[in-house]
């Protein structure tokens, strides 16, 4: 996983609330057993016209030439909501997207962004509106975050700071492999399992 | 109960941060699971406990045929990839033809594999239906599955305490998925975000446990990181004797420890709600989002009487995509397919219910209607029970098992412009087939529609 620090980019505007993990990525695309190549797939249903996805919808916002380069998402409540598919932020990030602002994430897709390099930023809903103000009917706008500092930049320049637990942080900073990380404890995974097996036989299957 | 499982499951713990816990089971299925096999491959590490890891092939099966060759070919490669994954990692399978394939929040409890104190994950946002049982059970993504796989545990924030009490007892027609839409239509879809969602009081200790299990099923649309119910004499009456449960002394072990699950008298939650069973009407959702929920003789709501202006857009989105006008009766929205099935109700009680109703009855002439049971087992005892019978003279079509129209992965989907009643979990834009319009409710109301060709009230033929 590529380490996220600061990251700063063009921002494309989502006004829509409940943004379900079946809209970011629909389901005939999960077929696939690699983890790449979701990004074509993105917003699928509103972003193409036809099944196939050879004929752009021109109204829907990154196929608008200025946005087509946006790596900021600027959104409402419960972003990510539904099935777990971790193709969701797969596609997200395959896209460019690294940096996602709304006042609230689903918690399954929070977890699977910090997996996949993403930094998710909650923004009590007045900041929100703020922001919005600022980005919509205005391309090519950048918003920055500095995830070491815990800020969003506006385009106004005013600094948001945001909360992030530390341990998300720093799988973030550092690009952590958190299986690596969590082997480091494994003397714990055999004494907890030893006691187990005292504790509830039952649950000892052969 | 939920303090108390997270507790006895801490491997490490980091108070007020990420700690580790432990995993008792993990459940795998064809969709969310090859990414994570490739990356134990890729960093040659094994399945700690393959033991403890059961899969089944779910989300993309056909449930017309048991041919493999007729399997469309991306589907057949992601369940060829999960045989060969199950072999090489030691991870038992029960695949297409097994007798026990079925949807993975079917057959965990039909066979025992769920217990009750345990934490149970799976690469499925719907795994909060072991809850029921007084497990911690929730959803993951891939990377976790890969890290479950490796490590038997998992890196978890601790979540806050929902109590959800519900005294009373239900009006006749009011069904466990009415209960769980009405609480969905309270809080909203993200009203229990951050939280563990506890079920309790007395209209829940009067459920079966298929009932409670429907409930837990969908409190991932309410945004919940889980749902429980303790522990009771009918949670232990349904695992006794069931083939992974345990047996002679091992049993009385294993049940005394589960009485000590549920909550001590007085034990304190992050919020708390009540509700009365008696005001809780059939549900249907006119919207495309869970919470966008009525009862049946209410009306499409107008998107200007929402104050929130959020609110507002997304009603006014949803009735654009249902093709639905503000003050619509809910009962009496024509429809043209009817699915009975899913991991919210596909269970045995659920066909049972609804057969009840079928009997002697038709499907309306303009519905395709079909009855996709949760598992090859609950198949089997439906057919025992001559349940196929009753639906396909009445013209249902009687499938194999699998998630199906839930979300449309495999053939099963509606058209553009297609309206359903359905009994699954999520009425999402295109989430049973793009342009599909999706109205949730209970299985009974599901089968009642597609014999009246329209969303009909369920107490008028009580």
């Amino acid at each position: 996983m590529k380490p996220f620090i600061k990251h700063s980019g063009i921002v494309a505007p989502i006004d829509r609330v409940n943004i379900d993990t079946d809209a970011i990525i629909p389901k005939q695309f999960l077929r696939k057993i690699e983890r790449t190549g979701f990004g074509k797939h993105l917003f699928h249903e509103w972003r193409f016209l036809d099944y196939e996805g050879t004929q752009e919808n021109p109204d829907f916002i990154l196929n608008k030439e200025a946005y087509r380069q946006s790596s900021v998402l600027l959104t409402r409540d419960n972003f990510g909501c539904g099935s777990s598919r971790e193709h969701a932020p797969w596609a997200l990030a395959d896209y460019g997207f690294l940096l996602i602002i709304a006042p609230s994430f689903a918690d399954i897709f929070y977890n699977n962004c910090v997996k996949n390099g993403i930094l998710l930023v909650t923004l009590p809903t007045k900041d929100i509106d703020d922001l919005f103000n600022q980005v919509e009917g205005k391309p090519n706008t950048e918003i920055s975050a500095d995830l070491e500092k815990q800020v969003v930049i506006a385009p106004n320049g005013r600094e948001h700071s945001f909360e992030i637990n530390s341990f998300a942080k720093e799988c973030l900073l550092k690009g952590l492999d958190q299986i690596g990380w969590t082997m480091q404890f494994t003397d714990k995974i055999d004494t907890f399992e030893t006691h187990l097996k005292t504790n509830q036989p039952w649950l000892v299957t052969s | 109960m939920f303090e108390k499982i997270w507790d006895a499951h801490l491997v490490r713990e980091s108070q007020g941060d990420t700690s580790i816990i432990y995993v008792d089971l993990h459940l795998v299925h064809e969709v969310t699971s090859p990414q994570a096999f490739e990356g134990l491959r890729l960093t040659k590490r094994g399945v700690r406990c393959p033991e403890k890891t059961f899969a089944t092939m779910d989300h993309n099966v056909s449930t017309r045929t048991k041919d493999w060759s007729l399997v469309e070919e991306t589907s057949r490669i992601q369940m060829d990839t999960l045989s060969k994954n199950c072999k090489e990692f030691d991870v038992t399978l029960y695949d297409f033809s097994h007798k026990n394939q079925g949807i993975v929040h079917v057959i965990g409890p039909e066979l025992g594999i769920t217990k009750p104190g345990t934490v149970i994950v799976c690469g499925d946002s719907h795994t909060a239906t072991h809850g029921a049982f007084g497990s911690l059970a929730f959803g993951i993504g891939t990377s976790e599955v890969e890290h479950v796989l490796a490590t038997q545990t998992l890196q978890q924030n601790k979540s806050k305490t929902m109590l959800i009490n519900i005294e009373g007892n239900l009006e006749k027609g009011v069904t466990p998925k009415d209960i769980i839409l009405y609480i969905i239509g309270q809080i909203g879809t993200a009203g229990a975000t951050g939280y563990v969602m506890e079920y309790a009081g007395g209209a829940i200790k009067n459920l079966s446990m298929e009932g409670r299990m429907t409930i837990c099923n969908m409190s991932i649309e309410a945004g919940g990181r889980a749902g429980m119910i303790a522990p009771d004499n009918t949670t232990f009456a349904y695992l006794k004797d069931k083939e992974f449960s345990p047996v002679g002394e091992l049993w009385e072990q294993a049940v005394a420890y589960w009485k000590t699950l549920s909550s001590d008298e007085g034990a304190s939650f992050d919020h708390r709600m009540d509700i009365k069973a008696e005001d809780i009407k059939p549900q249907v959702t006119w919207g495309t989002s869970p919470g966008q929920v009525t009862s049946i003789d209410g009306v499409v709501p107008d998107p200007d009487s929402f104050t929130d202006p959020v609110e507002r857009t997304g009603a006014r989105n949803a009735l654009d995509y249902m093709d639905l006008k503000p003050g619509t009766p809910m009962n009496n929205i024509t429809i043209e397919k009817a699915f009975l099935g899913s991991c919210t109700n596909g269970r045995i009680e659920d066909l049972r219910v609804a057969a009840e109703i079928v009997k002697g009855k038709k499907v309306h002439a303009n519905v395709e209607a079909i009855v996709v049971p949760g598992s090859g087992r609950v198949r089997n005892q439906a057919q025992a029970e001559g349940l196929d019978k009753i639906f396909t003279e009445a013209g249902f079509q009687w499938r194999f098992a699998g998630c199906s129209m839930c979300l449309g992965m495999n053939d099963d989907q509606l058209k553009k412009g297609e309206r359903c009643a359905s009994s699954s979990n999520r009425n999402f834009e295109g989430r049973q087939g793009p342009g599909g319009r999706t109205h949730l409710m209970s299985p009974e109301m599901v089968v009642l529609a597609a014999i009246n060709g329209k969303i009909s009230d369920i107490r008028e033929i009580l």
